[in-house]
């Protein structure tokens, strides 16, 4: 029997003003327990689907079932069960962190204690700053501190990591893991590859407000057909579409990319392509200039997908 | 507040797990704290809603306080007789407001005309006397009148016709009498409109009012407890200016203070819910601090804070006293003042409840909470 879906959507929808459509038809089931991703560049849709799901946003047509409750009807009982990070919220500057989380247990039926999360998120020495003297980081760790503090079942955050440093983005995936672990539900977006890869049991990639592509991480990858990159630079005419048809008629090659100058090869067997590339290389007498291989990101998903990286909006 | 439960003592090594409960109230009073917190934490908002209208009424109190009896500054210019004029103004009955000098004509003239003297009086050969006054000068015609009087009395004089005075400088007559309600309204119209208008701005902008609607926060509670804040600061306002008042110009209050906090009640209540409309759609701070200031000029300008609206044509009378800064301070000054029972008012406290209860309605039914 599956796992009942912790959020579910269906055919969602969302045009501003009528006219732009940030949203456009997407469909979504996660499950309980599960850590579910949701990555694209800026402006894909990300940020309006998430706030349709949390009930901040109305979507212009579509339906949304969490914890088989719907926002029409159990509104507040379904904010008692969702702990929320938007992605930039200013938090008061004038109240200590203590009297931050405290105001926000307050909201709650069955919170936790205050004290304990701060603990957690070892924000317990900054308990009695003022939120206007964190850092970047313990801002971030206490706006997740506000969305613990009501002891949700699921978990939404939005672009939780951006703007961090390395070192504060790994505090903050423990926090989410421990969460995940205790048996709590998380929907996260991001634009960070590395992040959905390591945090997300699956997710998906959103661009211009449809899902184009869902599953593991290892699935997306595996579907790219090669779980190696080989990339490199040669003399002549390496970039033509003669030559591109040579490239991808080596042995175990799955797809072929080009761009600025540059060949990426997606491959199975790397110890299978490469003796044949250089041999391929050498008979055009041509040069190689540049050689590496690597394992296969989502980065190269989405550019395999949509032809653009993810950065690039 | 959170009511927490105990679970049955566990033996174990660990301290028992408390598990919270929060009541129905826990949310509001949370928020009416912090909010009180942050407001105490803000200089600027001590500053503007305490000092600012204390400062104001101390000064204007001053400038246009009733001076204690005016005394009468009186110049002889030295001769012979000058001994004369000075005991027949000791003699007279008004002896107690005049002072005179004996000097000689040039320094009677120029402290004449620096203002020292309101009055420069010369001994006539005759017996008689020369007064030198400045007719465009009120407090010399005064003088020239009183001291006139004063001589001519004690010379002899008899009045035709038996006349007396009765002196009246009661306090709840003069300017800062009229000046200190007028104050309490506008503190009160200032800070609600301030206070909530540009708090609640503020919180938009931060997307904090979006980030608590995704609580199950009551959104009702939130507003309540904002205006409720309004309620606690209006407390200290009227009773500052209030005692301010009585400490230091000995203003006599004749209403009670229980229907006087009642109208500043009132009052805050109200205008925390005229700043609700107001802001109830800004995004910004710069929208929303010209919106109150268009809201606030009206009344400022008619409500009679500083001095009586009557002096605006009889036709603009109806309106202006529909606005509700002048309601409430016509209704202060009536309680403070006279004493006037609140049923007396009805009209006054309709005009308010109305803009209040309107405002806030609206305000609800408008709000953007992201």
């Amino acid at each position: 029997m599956p796992a009942p879906a912790a959020i579910e959507c269906r055919d969602l929808r969302k045009t501003y003003d009528g006219k732009v459509e940030a949203v456009r038809g997407l469909s979504l089931e996660i499950f309980a327990g599960e850590c579910f991703g949701l990555l694209g560049p800026n402006g894909a849709g990300k940020t309006t689907t998430i706030e349709i799901l949390e009930g901040l946003l109305d979507p212009t047509s579509g339906q949304v079932t969490i914890l088989g409750r719907d926002w029409q009807n159990k509104p507040r009982e379904l904010r008692e069960l969702l702990g929320i990070s938007l992605q930039e919220t200013r938090l008061s500057e004038k109240l200590t962190v203590r009297e931050t989380i405290d105001l926000f247990a307050s909201f709650y039926e069955y919170p936790r204690d205050g004290a304990d999360v701060l603990e957690q998120l070892q924000l317990g020495e900054k308990a009695d700053a003022w939120v206007g003297k964190l850092s970047g980081g313990q801002r971030q760790r206490l706006a997740v501190a506000t969305a613990l503090v009501g002891n949700p079942k699921i978990l939404f955050l939005d672009e939780p990591t951006t703007g961090l440093d390395p070192q504060s983005r790994r505090q903050l995936w423990d926090i989410i893991r421990d969460f995940q672990r205790a048996g709590g539900t998380v929907l996260l977006t991001t634009h960070y590859m590395d992040e959905a890869e390591r945090l997300c049991d699956r997710l998906a990639i959103i661009d211009h407000g449809q899902i184009i592509a869902e599953g593991t991480p290892g699935e997306l990858i595996e579907r790219l057909g090669g779980h190696h990159v080989v990339e490199f630079e040669a003399t002549g005419d390496a970039g033509s579409e003669a030559m591109l048809d040579r490239w991808r008629a080596l042995p175990g090659v799955e797809s072929v990319r080009y761009e600025d100058g540059l060949l990426c090869l997606n491959v199975r067997e790397p110890h299978r392509t490469i003796p044949a590339l250089l041999e391929a290389v050498e008979n055009q007498g041509s040069q190689l200039q540049h050689l590496t291989t690597r394992q296969a990101s989502l980065e190269d998903v989405f550019v395999n997908l949509t032809g653009r990286h993810l950065r690039e909006g | 507040m959170g009511v927490s439960e105990q679970l049955p003592p566990a033996r174990v090594q660990r301290p028992a797990r408390k598990r919270l409960h929060n009541g129905r109230w826990a949310g509001f009073l949370h928020i009416l704290v912090a909010r009180m917190k942050e407001l105490r934490r803000e200089p600027e908002v001590i500053f503007w809603v305490f000092g600012f209208p204390l400062l104001l009424a101390l000064g204007l109190g001053i400038a246009f306080r009733n001076k204690p009896a005016d005394i009468t500054r009186v110049a002889i210019v030295a001769g012979p007789s000058a001994q004369n004029v000075a005991a027949l103004i000791q003699q007279s009955p008004q002896h107690s407001a005049i002072t005179a000098e004996i000097v000689d004509e040039s320094r009677a003239m120029q402290g004449f005309r620096l203002g020292r003297y309101d009055i420069v009086i010369t001994a006539n050969a005759d017996g008689g006397f020369k007064y030198f006054y400045d007719p465009s000068r009120p407090e010399s015609v005064l003088s020239k009148a009183e001291v006139d009087d004063a001589i001519q009395v004690a010379d002899g004089r008899k009045n035709p016709l038996p006349t007396s005075s009765v002196v009246s400088s009661e306090p709840g007559s003069r300017y800062i009498d009229f000046l200190i309600p007028g104050l309490i309204g506008m503190n009160l119209m200032n800070s609600g409109l301030w206070g909530i208008g540009f708090a609640v701005v503020e919180m938009r902008q931060r997307k904090l009012l979006k980030r608590l609607a995704a609580t199950p926060m009551r959104r009702s509670d939130f507003l309540l407890a904002l205006a409720c804040s309004r309620l606690v600061l209006m407390v200290i306002e009227v009773g500052l200016l209030l005692g301010f008042g009585v400490l230091i110009f000995h203003m006599r209050v004749m209403g009670s203070l229980a229907a006087i906090g009642l109208w500043g009640a009132i009052g805050a209540v109200s205008f925390a819910g005229l700043g609700l409309l107001t802001a109830c759609r800004a995004q910004k701070l710069e929208t929303a601090s010209g919106l109150i200031n268009v809201v606030m000029m009206p009344m400022w300008i008619f409500s009679g804070v500083f001095f009586s609206y009557d002096r605006f044509p009889a036709v603009v009378l109806p309106l202006i006293k529909a606005l509700p800064l002048t309601a409430l301070n016509d209704a202060l000054r009536a309680s403070i003042l006279e004493g006037t029972p609140l049923y007396a008012q009805s009209g006054r406290l309709l005009v308010l409840v109305l803009w209040g209860g309107i405002s806030f309605a609206l305000g609800l039914r408008w709000f953007r909470w992201r």
